[in-house]
């Protein structure tokens, strides 16, 4: 079982509660903190250590069986899927064009970064 | 399924009113805040919906029953608020005891837990008891009475940041293992936003707004930008308030958004909600 110390929760206030449940859980994953067919933290343990409301965390989870990152095994509680992690890459591929780069040449158009100039500015990037 | 309603609640204090046509429903298995500014009437209406103090008019229903000197529907219910009712002379482990004959049971298991985690002595007198331990007390009770409703008025009164931090992890964790419905007054918003899954906010004797939180802040926009383009975008909708900083404006907006495109200089966030509780009870509309 996965400590709650391996939970790093930064809530904001813009977003519903039990998305940002559900995003922190699938980062969690992500970045390996969550490991596939290792138990996530309860319901109950979330609740009290962040005071969020249970059916609020049992929403966000839900999100996250729905996509099937988790799966519940019964009378034990939540696990991460095999192959979650590969499920969470390809979403995040899928959603790199519209979340970063419109912004970020949004962003360089204000500032006037032509387009070479941009591109050259991704390599040092890269190289760094 | 227990339902608690109460209907068309009226109350004055002399020539003051206090309450003004309350119509209300607690559902079974909820966490509801109850918001209001002080002398709102959240404590007058607490106070009716256990029977302490009576309704001028009104009734208040468990399961389409009245409550009123009905012995099998107050026993559904404890209310925790500020008056005493324990002599200070009385030892703690008595009034719990004595607390188990009235209410016909007391979960002994989780009020010594409770007593550990809080570090409270339960063989010392009432009398002895700081203010923040006071609360403490009250607090075990409430959580260890077998009730289908707990109504907590002002629970955090006095307990310091690591104490509070302490009860609402343990009411969740009581509310996980036996869910019961929970109304809490309280004025530490922030502290119970994510706690509580339903809002009643109470504003010069009247219901303001009852609903889930969810759908309160789905509703709930701050629209910042140069003023022109923010007044132009936010012409027709309801506007609850206003913050300028130059020509830097933010409008508040609680209802539905129109369909105009937002210019691009014009950020829309939602709002918390203890903000938007600060917009709709203060006098001047939160207009700076």
């Amino acid at each position: 079982m996965i400590g709650l110390k391996n939970m790093k929760f930064k809530f904001n206030d813009t977003d519903p509660i039990y998305l940002q449940v559900a995003n922190q859980i699938e980062d969690a994953i992500f970045n390996g903190s969550f490991l596939e067919e290792e138990q996530i933290p309860s319901t109950t343990e979330i609740s009290k250590n962040f005071h969020i409301n249970p059916a609020t965390v049992l929403k966000g989870m839900n999100i996250l069986v729905n996509k099937s990152l988790i799966y519940k095994k019964r009378g034990l509680g939540m696990f991460v899927s095999k192959g979650a992690r590969e499920i969470i890459i390809e979403h995040r591929k899928e959603l790199f064009y519209d979340q970063f780069v419109t912004d970020f040449v949004r962003e360089a158009k204000n500032l006037h970064i032509s387009e070479a100039n941009l591109l050259d500015l991704i390599k040092r990037g890269y190289n760094k | 399924m227990s339902e608690l309603k109460l209907e068309q609640i009226n109350k004055s204090f002399g020539k003051k009113t206090i309450l003004s046509n309350i119509n209300l429903s607690f559902s079974e298995n909820k966490i509801y805040g109850l918001l209001g500014r002080n002398g709102a009437g959240k404590s007058t209406l607490l106070n009716i919906i256990v029977n302490r103090i009576f309704a001028d008019s009104g009734m208040v229903r468990i399961d389409g029953e009245n409550i009123n000197d009905n012995d099998r529907k107050l026993d559904l219910m404890y209310l925790m608020s500020e008056v005493d009712l324990y002599a200070n002379g009385d030892k703690l482990s008595k009034i719990l005891e004595n607390t188990e004959k009235l209410y016909g049971g007391f979960n002994w298991e989780l009020s010594e837990k409770l007593a550990k985690k809080f570090e409270i002595n339960l063989d010392q007198k009432y009398g002895k008891l700081s203010t923040g331990y006071h609360s403490i007390f009250k607090l075990i009770i409430a959580l260890c009475v077998p009730v289908k409703f707990v109504i907590l008025d002002e629970p955090i009164l006095g307990l310091d940041a690591n104490h509070r931090d302490l009860f609402y992890s343990e009411l969740l964790q009581s509310y996980s293992d036996n869910p019961r419905t929970f109304i809490i007054s309280t004025h530490l918003i922030e502290e119970v936003t994510n706690i509580i899954s339903d809002v009643v906010i109470l504003d010069n004797s009247r219901i303001l707004l009852a609903a889930p939180v969810e759908e309160i802040l789905d509703q709930a926009y701050g629209i910042v930008g140069p003023q022109n383009e923010v007044d132009d975008y936010t012409k027709g909708l309801n506007i609850i308030g206003t913050d300028k900083m130059g020509n830097l404006k933010t409008t508040y907006v609680y209802g539905n958004l129109n369909d105009n495109p937002v210019p691009d200089t014009v950020q829309i966030s939602n709002l918390d909600l203890q903000k938007l509780f600060v917009l709709l009870t203060s006098k001047n509309g939160g207009n700076n």
